[in-house]
């Protein structure tokens, strides 16, 4: 505990540097536009912006400068998606949607201000509970995993993937699919142990296989885009100004929804960590908080505990998808996994050791995580009809730019053209696995993780001659496989549960 | 924009999830194949390369067959518009203009197709003055190249006119 806080202290010596704060406000102003706009989200924001650090991150101290830039853009973005959902009823992000269904009606009702005090206030206090979680749990996770060993580390992506599975109870099989695709694509290219080409198909370009980056920009910007068309051309939204008073008043409303801000903190912290993620965490935040509250009927109606309980989840998810990320290189979100993509491209390995080895790394960034926020609050506040102006510009202007803006995103990962013809590609697959349901995340999140799932699993093998028990053969790994297991199976167990309450009637 | 024929389902529910779990069938068994064709068994030394992958494509497989199964059993009610003919005429409006676009990248470079598509764009779905699209095209395309080439030194794909113009 001592050693976190001695640890923390350092961290924000190096993130109070001036280029540091300068980066984090430049970060956050980014974040919330690329929040506000159609098609560009925190995940394919990140993945667009990515390139543009590669030579930051090779001056001294750069690594730090960029993942402070980039988690800011993070940060930026959850902000941002309240903005629109509360002034257009347009989710700007997948877990801003909660948020409409008592946001947009108090806007309507002229409360637009209030409600997006209460929605940047609660954001602030979700992530302000998650930061603490991080600062606090994270040595203590990663000094445990330091006895990880490869069929501990498969056991762990293991229990990633199938509490996919577990999770969304609609379509089982809709999250297999999608998630063996990413499997399949991290797979494409040079077998990095054997040198065997795989499923390259005698052609050039695929010999490096494919880049999740440009995975990401095309499945969450050009599908976001196509999705955002079927609705019109136009956006009509009620107006908003913030001012000093709206803010105070709300300010001493708040107290009030004290319990319901507890409780979605502690479901977004648990969905995060677990890789559930904050759009399912803002909408059972949202669910509690109507069950719980003494006005849980006037839910939808516009209530500004409706506005609390999602955004706080939303964020204290958001924020403590970074945990597992960095203490075992399992992301908890899809922009977490873009965030990890970066740290190995910038040449540092997530996982246990980087608390060892890339300490001012660690502690930066856990600072920038406190500072990133107060900086984002201090924006959003103060800027709200600025951002909202950006949505008054016509949809015919900004489709074009945003496509080409992916466009030029996806061409710098690799200097190839051919990228930008596979993120028109994605797009395509992402407008339609999105319509009928099939989850983006674990697809991103397998492209991601492919390659270091299949090599702790092939070390696993190499280690135990072949024999699968070994992911059996101690407390630890049994215990992390058979929790993977149940999780995998517990969709069956709804189906038959269900089977024998229609046999029973 | 919108008259009674634009309201029509283009197609159903039940074509788009039949035809996605049949190309994810055919997509998993590509990769079935291509694996076991390199050796998806066990070495002397462990698994073998197209191991992993082989399961990863069986797994799709498998999915995608229960997929197109709970398609198939879809009911009726359940069985809405997947898209409406307006929706797809403004989907398509976009996403075709955008495949020349790219198709053009790779001929032209990036600028001059964006100051074309940008300004396509803006004149067949926007109708804004002449003025108005030249500056919101050029301006976007001379911000990129601010940025990019010249404050992050990122080199952007560059075509005959570049050349012609000496920025290359």
């Amino acid at each position: 505990m001592a050693d976190s806080f001695f640890s923390l202290m350092d961290g924000f010596a190096i993130a109070l540097s001036l280029k540091n704060v300068l980066l984090m406000f430049a970060g956050v102003i980014l974040g919330v536009i690329i929040g506000v706009l159609p098609g560009l989200g925190g995940a394919n924001g990140v993945a667009i912006l990515l390139p543009l650090t590669f030579t930051m991150a090779q001056q001294p101290g750069g690594q730090t400068s960029a993942i402070i830039l980039l988690s800011c853009i993070y940060w930026g973005a959850l902000f941002g998606g309240a903005i629109t959902s509360i002034l257009f009823n347009i989710p700007g992000e997948p877990w801003s949607v909660a948020t409409t269904f008592d946001g947009y009606p108090l806007g309507q009702k002229g409360r637009a201000g209030e409600a997006l005090t209460a929605a940047f206030t609660s954001s602030f206090i979700g992530a302000f509970v998650a930061i603490l979680v991080v600062t606090f749990l994270s040595p203590i996770v990663a000094n445990f995993a330091l006895a990880f060993g490869p069929p501990e580390f498969f056991s762990v992506y293991l229990l990633t993937f199938c509490a996919f599975v577990g999770m969304n109870k609609e379509a089982p099989f809709k999250t297999v699919v999608a998630m063996m695709i990413g499997f399949a694509l991290s797979a494409v290219g040079t077998d990095t142990v054997t040198g065997t080409l795989r499923m390259t198909f005698g052609t050039e370009s695929l010999l490096s296989g494919f880049d999740f980056l440009v995975v990401v920009i095309g499945l969450f910007g050009i599908g976001e885009i196509l999705q955002t068309l079927e609705e019109g051309l136009e956006f009509k939204g009620t107006k908003a100004k913030i001012n000093l008073r709206v803010v105070l008043s709300t300010w001493a409303e708040l107290p009030k929804y004290w319990m319901t801000s507890i409780r979605s903190s502690v479901i977004g912290c648990f969905m995060g960590i677990v890789p559930g993620g904050a759009t399912p965490a803002s909408f059972m935040a949202y669910g509690v908080a109507r069950r719980t509250s003494r006005d849980g009927e006037k839910f939808g109606t516009g209530q500004v505990e409706g506005v609390v309980a999602p955004e706080t989840a939303a964020h204290a998810a958001g924020t403590s998808a970074l945990l597992p990320m960095l203490t075992l290189g399992v992301p908890g979100s899809p922009t977490a996994a873009v965030l990890l993509g970066g740290l190995l491209i910038w040449g540092l390995e997530p996982g246990p050791l980087l608390f060892v080895e890339q300490k001012d790394f660690v502690w930066g960034l856990i600072a920038s995580m406190y500072l990133g926020n107060i900086a984002g609050l201090i924006v959003v506040l103060t800027c709200v009809p600025l951002f909202a102006a950006i949505l008054r510009i016509p949809f015919s202007v900004i489709a074009p730019v945003i496509i080409v803006i992916c466009a030029i995103g996806a061409y710098t990962v690799h200097n190839s053209e051919f990228d930008i013809y596979l993120m028109v590609l994605f797009g395509v697959v992402g407008y339609l696995f999105k319509k009928l349901s099939y989850p983006l995340a674990p697809l991103v999140l397998a492209v991601v993780l492919g390659d270091r799932t299949e090599s702790s699993f092939r070390q696993a093998m190499l280690a135990s001659q072949g024999d699968l028990s070994i992911f059996f053969s101690n407390f630890l790994v049994g215990g992390i496989t058979t929790l993977a297991l149940v999780l995998l199976l517990m969709p069956l167990y709804g189906i038959v549960k269900n089977k024998l309450r229609a046999a029973e009637q | 924009m919108v008259n009674a024929s634009d309201v029509r389902a283009a197609f159903k529910y039940k074509t788009a999830e039949l035809v996605v779990a049949t190309i994810t069938f055919v997509l998993g068994t590509i990769v079935m194949y291509d694996n076991w064709r390199i050796g998806a068994g066990w070495a002397e030394d462990g698994p073998q390369t197209g191991y992993f992958p082989f399961y990863v494509g069986a797994l799709i497989v498998i999915g995608s067959i229960a997929n197109f199964i709970s398609g198939l059993r879809m009911s009726a009610e359940e069985n809405g518009t997947f898209v409406e003919v307006g929706q797809l005429k403004l989907v398509l409006s976009v996403l075709v203009p955008s495949i020349v676009y790219v198709a053009l990248v790779g001929l032209l470079g990036i600028y001059l197709p964006s100051i074309i598509y940008i300004g396509f764009f803006m004149r067949w779905l926007g109708k804004y003055a002449w003025s108005k699209l030249a500056a919101v095209s050029f301006g976007t395309a001379a911000f990129f190249y601010v940025i990019f080439e010249i404050w992050f030194l990122v080199p952007l794909p560059k075509g005959p006119v570049e050349a012609l113009l000496g920025l290359d």
